[in-house]
């Protein structure tokens, strides 16, 4: 049984319930933080891509001892079909700094590294403790929770809902609604065990370089859907995922999918002889900016995935995790700082300072994108990854075609597959969609 | 694909997998019905766990044991009050070693 009453409890620890604990802890909050999981990180999936710069702003000696896999030298971007992939590629030695600006991580570990860090700043950390109500006053604010442990509930001045994309206490209490299916992707994922010479080898990579590929094509299945492979110092993490309200509507198997991508010629080779150790299955924000819900409201704020805060178009969600937990964090301290209640109208300073960030700028700027690809995933995800790899293959194939013969079959081929204006019109709307 | 088939691969993959099963208090609850909808009858094949399948009178029941909590069955069927969801007790169901 809790007797003390806190300035903050924070429902989650994973990457934005730990940045809020963490920001409102080391500035003297007296805060709770309660995770369902055996440990902090064992209910947490994610690729892993973590950003160093979000990261910095909250734990600026981050790198002295945080467990970082590989540094990113080089993205890969493909566009498949079945037995294909056309490719654009980046690398720079320029990502090989003092500072580097992104790393895989594996999250299991690293949420236990930043919950250590937010315990050392004074925070009381207690796991495998479900949260199962919010308990509100008769005038209706959120003063408190109950959990699954014995005793009554723990009362706070506010409580900072991080509770992740199926977070059921906000839904529940009304505060939000649930996602819809075509908000949210569902993706899976393996682990991928290798030696390090191995993946350095095959990924042309020197120390702790890292390397990731991010595939769209056929391998959804005409769903809207992304696979990546991320590379770690010693394994490999390899996953796909599609919206669930395609995966509705196909009735296809993640897993298939999955053992499909695994075994496409341009990835097999990459992960031959591997041992797989995990499994997992995570759901992710995909609604962007349209579909964030209300965050805050009388003792309560929502931060991370359970506020839908992901970037979709650039595969970014941990920073913007981190990011709205972090202001979240300093708004609170501000508000108590000036001795003011939590109630709503003083928590819209939380929304007043994440509407400047990057977090809300980059969502609003593609606002549009996600009803485009929904509408146009059969164009998206199969018709054009078909198309593209017949046009490549055209190119490269000598077999005694003129080349101007060659040419006009490609573009006869779009041209059948999409007509004329289906072309204009696609490249119009995603122009706008992108702008 | 035989459903034999999907199921054992699923189940080889699961069984990489540490879970710690709460016996006796199964976190997810299909509600008794004659027919199932259209996505209560998707998640026999888009459950990424494969917790959902159909009995021989056509109905859809769930085994919750290897859920990974991923959520996608409540988003489809929750509202509908169709299945009822809630999160394993504390510490109890799927704990990921890598995440």
């Amino acid at each position: 049984m809790i007797e003390q009453e806190f300035d903050a409890i924070v429902v989650g620890a994973g990457m934005s319930g730990n940045a809020a604990a963490y920001t409102m802890a080391s500035q003297g909050l007296t805060v709770l933080q309660l995770e369902r999981g055996e440990y902090p990180g064992s209910k947490n999936v994610q690729g892993a891509i973590m950003y160093a710069d979000m990261l910095e702003q909250i734990i600026p000696d981050f790198r002295d001892d945080a467990p970082l896999e590989r540094h990113l030298v080089e993205q890969r971007f493909w566009v498949m079909d079945d037995t294909s992939h056309t490719g654009m590629q980046y690398r720079s030695d320029d990502f090989n700094e003092a500072k580097p600006n992104r790393y895989t991580i594996i999250r299991a570990q690293f949420d236990k590294w930043f919950s250590r860090k937010v315990r050392q700043a004074g925070a009381t950390v207690l796991c495998e403790t479900t949260v199962t109500e919010l308990v509100r006053s008769a005038s209706g604010k959120v003063i408190g929770v109950r959990t699954d442990r014995a005793g009554g509930p723990i009362y706070a001045d506010v409580v900072v809902l991080a509770e992740g994309v199926n977070g059921l206490l906000g839904t529940r209490a009304g505060l939000r609604k649930m996602p819809k299916p075509e908000s949210v992707a569902l993706a899976v994922k393996e682990m991928h065990f290798l030696p390090d010479e191995v993946i350095e080898q095959r990924f042309g990579l020197q120390g702790d370089e890292g390397c990731v590929i991010e595939a769209a094509g056929t391998i959804s299945r005409s769903m809207a859907g992304l696979a990546f492979l991320y590379t770690n110092k010693e394994s490999i993490s390899l996953g796909i995922g599609c919206l669930v309200s395609d995966f509705a509507q196909t009735m296809e198997s993640p897993y298939v999918l999955l053992d499909n991508f695994k075994n496409h010629p341009s990835i097999r080779p990459l992960i031959a002889g591997s041992e797989v150790k995990e499994y997992s299955a995570h759901l992710i924000p995909e609604g962007g900016y349209k579909a964030i819900p209300q965050l805050f409201g009388d003792g309560w704020v929502a931060v991370g995935d359970a506020a839908q805060l992901n970037n979709a178009i650039h595969r970014e969600g941990s920073n913007l995790a981190m990011t709205s937990g972090r202001i979240a964090g300093e708004a609170i301290i501000e508000i108590k700082g000036r001795n003011q209640p939590m109630i709503r109208r003083n928590l819209a300073l939380y929304k007043t300072m994440l509407d400047k960030s990057f977090v809300v700028k980059d969502l609003m700027k593609y606002k549009d994108m996600p009803a485009l690809i929904h509408t146009n995933s059969r164009n998206f995800f199969m018709t054009y990854p078909q198309l593209m790899s017949q046009a490549a293959q055209n190119f490269m194939r000598v077999d005694g075609t003129p080349k101007i013969e060659k040419e006009k079959a490609t573009t006869a081929a779009f041209i059948r597959a999409r007509s004329r204006w289906g072309l204009i019109s696609d490249v119009v709307r995603l122009a706008l969609a992108w702008r | 694909m035989t459903m034999a088939v999907t199921k054992l691969r699923v189940e080889e993959k699961l069984y990489q997998n540490r879970y710690l099963v709460d016996p006796g208090r199964p976190h997810i609850k299909v509600r008794p019905h004659e027919r199932p909808s259209a996505n209560l009858l998707a998640l026999t094949h888009i459950c990424p766990a494969k917790c959902y399948e159909l009995n021989d009178k056509g109905q859809v029941e769930t085994t919750s044991d290897g859920c990974m909590e991923c959520g996608t069955c409540r988003v489809l069927c929750e509202a509908s009050g169709e299945i009822v969801w809630n999160y394993p007790r504390g510490g109890f169901g799927v704990l990921f070693k890598f995440g």
